[in-house]
């Protein structure tokens, strides 16, 4: 054993220390567009989350008009967006950001993650501005796109019981709909956290606790994520689940639809919280230009308009078309529950603290 | 000094490769969490150590994780026994089943196990859903067939005589086993059991789903702290936490694994065909087969409905992109990225794991030799006891700027590797570590210099613990794991990602379509593991 070569040992460190080389050449074939006939097409870099999707024909419309190649580093879930930005801010991995929400927009200015940029807003757009986004310098969150977070409820299952169909987040915690509403948890859904803000907006920072331990002691579950919620536990989910009750969109009713063409579900429109969804530039970054001509074609028509299909969230431009089913059996709120966001941004830690005392007493 | 030469040169690229991504990440993150205004801050973090909240939620881990391992090895020993020693129709096949657990994403398991435990579910009436039962049984579900194959590669070549010998002299079954075959199979089991433990408790997906948001173990508590709540401080104490007690574990189970003499003579034993006596093994392996098929035939019959009727049309769906669907590629297409990507992270790990397997099971000359090996063997097996998320953000601080400009490299697969490495290495170094060294020495004195030392004693003994490996270091490819979501995805998605976006999708036939692309995964996985168990059966009965 004492006479085994170095020399095998070397050879075999090499190729080792080979491995990590080639096999970034091994998987590169996905970076050809990289103009490779010698003209320098600039990059821009979309940091984005992992539900993001722009169709290949989106992406391909933007290069074209602004003469950027488009680069999406998707990565992660709605939540951790922001807090990797913050971490990331003096040496952003990207030029852009899209899918910032109205819960950490505040978070998102108060730490200097993004440039100013005043992109231009299309019709109706202007309401989805984040309130306290008014810097000197600019607004530095664009809106792109909206929905209600919504409790649901089965149609079917209450005219079938032959009981009333809750209306309010009051009646969730009656004890005649013990057991039967489901909701993911605040702390590991966007959806779930909603649903938490919605309950501070309509009970107030101190009352929302006591609401809370009476949903609980109702026999409400709560699950880890939505797709939990819907798809199991509700019964007009794919896995036939029993509790007619659900945490989901005000979109969802338009994904329910019966062979007599009507819904099975509905949207209970007074327990609505909204979220809306951001782009911006990123401040550092290496291509601003392209990050603005980014933002604007977010707001543009063509953009807008793919949203519901693409990633089932609702436009901000009011002129944008919606497609047949949403127009017809997405209902919205008029008037739903909102919290300031600058307050979210101060107490959301201890909220999601208290919240995770009540629900796991 | 020649031996320490050869030492760190076979080390050498393993832990440079170790030290880039994973050393360099962790530190960078941990260090985050230690500085504050550009001062060292203990204080803080010892504080958060004492919380009352910080205490409940390690003891939490510790128990669930030592119970399912617990678990995992009572049943899985039994089950190694059956499938490895005992010869029946079907038995590879059963194998290559078992390994299928370990590349579901954990989304599609959670949904599994809930479909059949929850209220609405044929197991509903358990009233286990939401409970640590059905965290534990989780967690046994995703990591028996560490034990299984782990072990099974060990007692597959442990000579049977002794035991024979043993039995001929008038010891029971029971005492057979007690005294020979338990020790001698000690060091696999110890090494399985410490995989399982780690992979436990850093499990994320499993606890919280399967838990129903009760519960808190370290691993979500520092995905919360980190994710939602940035507090870098408290997710950095807990993170140095989990490293002091994954160092301890490690150092147990090195003395644990530790054996006067860890030669074994090999000889592989013809698997045998069942007796009476084996009723009980059987019976236990039939359990485990239970546990791990409830969930996937839940899949299975759950892809298979739609409108109420059985059909085909979530596996017809798969192929269908546009209008209405919430596939963005053919279904196809994405498991022929995940197979390309597992292929890269297989070779790099069993490349990586086997060079560390070789400098770890040399015998050393000296203590500070035996030492230092043993340190090493420890380095490697660190992955799999850090938080992903902590892995995850680390990469992003500490990779995406020079010197170490690497994010935009595909990293997915190194990351997997790194995951798939202690796999690799815990399975390769018992079986190196039994070889006798005369055996080496007697290549050597007849004039077989190193390499063809090394190719005539030492890759005969592992072919088969290495195919073992290749289908471990495979599957945990396939699979999405924790820090791999942290990094930028490439434009082609891989299935599991596929599998994310259709169970995240309102569409209505999403959800069918999810389950069935999660079979197509399942079933894909198994057909590989078996056509590569399948080679390494031949060519070894060729030998």
């Amino acid at each position: 054993m004492g006479h085994v070569s170095a020399r095998a040992g070397v050879a075999a460190a090499v190729l080792a220390v080979a491995t990590t080389a080639s096999c970034s050449l091994v998987g590169s074939g996905d970076d050809s567009s990289a103009g490779g006939d010698g003209s320098e097409r600039q990059q821009v870099v979309l940091v984005t989350h992992d539900s993001f999707v722009m169709s290949e024909d989106l992406q391909r419309e933007f290069e074209q008009e602004s003469g950027y190649d488009l680069k999406i580093q998707a990565s992660g879930d709605a939540g951790a967006l922001t807090n990797k930005l913050v971490l990331t801010k003096d040496d952003p991995t990207g030029d852009a950001v899209f899918g910032i929400d109205n819960t950490f927009g505040s978070r998102a200015i108060d730490e200097g993650v993004l440039a100013p940029y005043d992109a231009p807003l299309p019709d109706g757009a202007e309401t989805y501005v984040l309130p306290g986004d008014d810097g000197a310098d600019g607004r530095e969150l664009t809106p792109v796109d909206n929905g209600n977070v919504c409790v649901n409820v089965d149609t079917g299952w209450f005219a079938d019981e032959g009981l009333a169909a809750p209306s309010s987040l009051d009646d969730l915690a009656d004890p005649a709909y013990a057991d039967l509403f489901v909701t993911p948890g605040a702390t590991t859904s966007s959806p779930g956290l909603a649903f938490l803000l919605a309950t501070i907006a309509e009970y107030g920072q101190d009352g929302w606790q006591d609401y809370w331990t009476r949903l609980m002691d109702n026999g409400t579950q709560l699950t880890q994520g939505w797709s939990d919620a819907y798809e199991v536990d509700f019964t007009q989910g794919g896995g036939g689940g029993d509790r007619p009750i659900v945490t989901s969109y005000d979109s969802s009713p338009a994904f329910t639809l019966d062979d007599s063409g009507g819904t099975t579900t509905q949207a209970l429109l007074d327990t609505c919280f909204q979220q809306v969804e951001y782009a911006g530039v990123l401040a550092g970054a290496e291509n601003p230009e392209g990050a603005q001509a980014l933002v604007d074609f977010m707001v543009g028509r063509d953009f807008q308009q793919a949203l519901p299909e693409a990633m089932y969230v609702f436009p901000v431009d009011s002129g944008a078309e919606l497609p047949a089913d949403w127009a017809t059996f997405a209902q919205r709120p008029t008037q739903p529950l909102t919290v300031d966001p600058a307050t979210i941004a101060a107490d959301r830690e201890q909220w999601l603290q208290e919240w995770t005392d009540i629900t796991t007493r | 000094m020649r031996r320490y030469a050869t030492l760190a040169a076979l080390a050498l690229g393993p832990v440079l490769v170790l030290a880039v991504f994973f050393v360099v990440p962790v530190v960078g993150m941990v260090g985050r969490g230690f500085v504050v205004d550009g001062g060292l801050d203990v204080g803080g973090v010892l504080e958060v150590l004492g919380r009352e909240r910080t205490h409940r939620v390690l003891w939490f881990t510790v128990w669930s994780a030592a119970v399912a391992t617990v678990v995992s090895v009572l049943l899985g020993l039994p089950a190694a026994y059956a499938l490895h020693r005992l010869a029946f129709p079907g038995r590879r096949v059963v194998r290559a089943l078992l390994l299928v657990p370990f590349v579901l994403p954990t989304v599609v398991v959670g949904v599994a196990f809930r479909l059949l435990l929850g209220e609405a579910g044929p197991l509903g009436g358990l009233g286990l859903d939401g409970t640590p039962v059905a965290i534990v049984a989780g967690l046994v579900f995703f990591n028996v067939a560490v034990v299984i194959r782990a072990v099974g590669a060990a007692w597959e070549s442990l000579d049977a005589r002794p035991g024979e010998a043993a039995a001929a002299l008038g010891a029971s079954p029971a005492q057979v086993f007690r005294t020979v075959t338990l020790p001698a199979l000690r060091p696999a089991i110890v090494s399985a059991a410490s995989v399982v433990f780690l992979f436990c408790a850093t499990s994320y997906g499993v606890v919280l789903t399967l838990g129903g948001l009760r519960y808190s173990s370290v691993e979500t508590e520092i995905y919360l702290l980190t994710t939602q709540l940035l507090d870098l401080r408290a997710a950095a104490a807990l993170s140095v936490l989990q490293l002091l007690a994954v160092t301890a574990l490690l150092v147990v189970a090195g003395r644990l694994r530790a054996v006067p003499d860890p030669t074994l003579a090999r000889q592989l034993a013809r698997p045998r065909r069942p007796r009476g006596a084996d009723g009980v093994q059987v019976g236990l392996t039939l359990l485990v087969l239970a546990l791990v098929a409830a969930p996937l035939v839940t899949l299975l019959v759950g892809s298979l409905r739609a409108d109420d009727a059985w059909s085909l049309d979530n596996y017809r769906a798969l192929d269908r992109v546009g209008q209405g669907s919430a596939l963005l590629v053919p279904a196809s297409d994405a498991l022929v990225t995940s197979l390309r990507t597992a292929v890269d992270a297989t070779w790099m790990s069993l490349l990586l794991g086997g060079l560390i397997a070789v400098v770890v099971s040399r015998r050393s000359a000296t203590r500070g030799e035996r030492r230092l090996r043993s340190t090493l063997d420890g380095f490697f097996m660190l992955p799999l006891g850090v938080s992903a998320v902590t892995l995850g953000f680390g990469f992003l601080l500490t990779l995406g700027r020079p010197p170490l400009a690497l994010l935009d490299s595909p990293l997915v697969p190194i990351a997997q590797a790194l995951v798939a490495l202690p796999l690799v290495v815990r399975t390769l170094v018992p079986v190196l570590t039994g070889l006798d060294d005369r055996q080496r020495q007697a290549a050597a004195s007849l004039g077989a210099g190193p390499l063809r030392t090394f190719a005539t004693v030492d890759l005969p003994a592992v072919r088969r613990p290495l195919i073992a490996a290749a289908g471990f270091a495979f599957a945990v490819s396939l699979g999405e794991f924790g820090a791999t979501s942290f990094l930028a995805r490439s434009e082609h998605p891989t299935l599991p990602v596929v599998i994310f976006r259709l169970i995240g999708s309102p569409e209505p036939e999403a959800f069918g379509t999810a389950l069935a692309a999660s079979v197509v995964l399942a079933a894909a996985t198994a057909a590989v593991v078996l056509a590569v168990d399948r080679l390494g059966g031949r060519s070894f009965g060729a030998l």
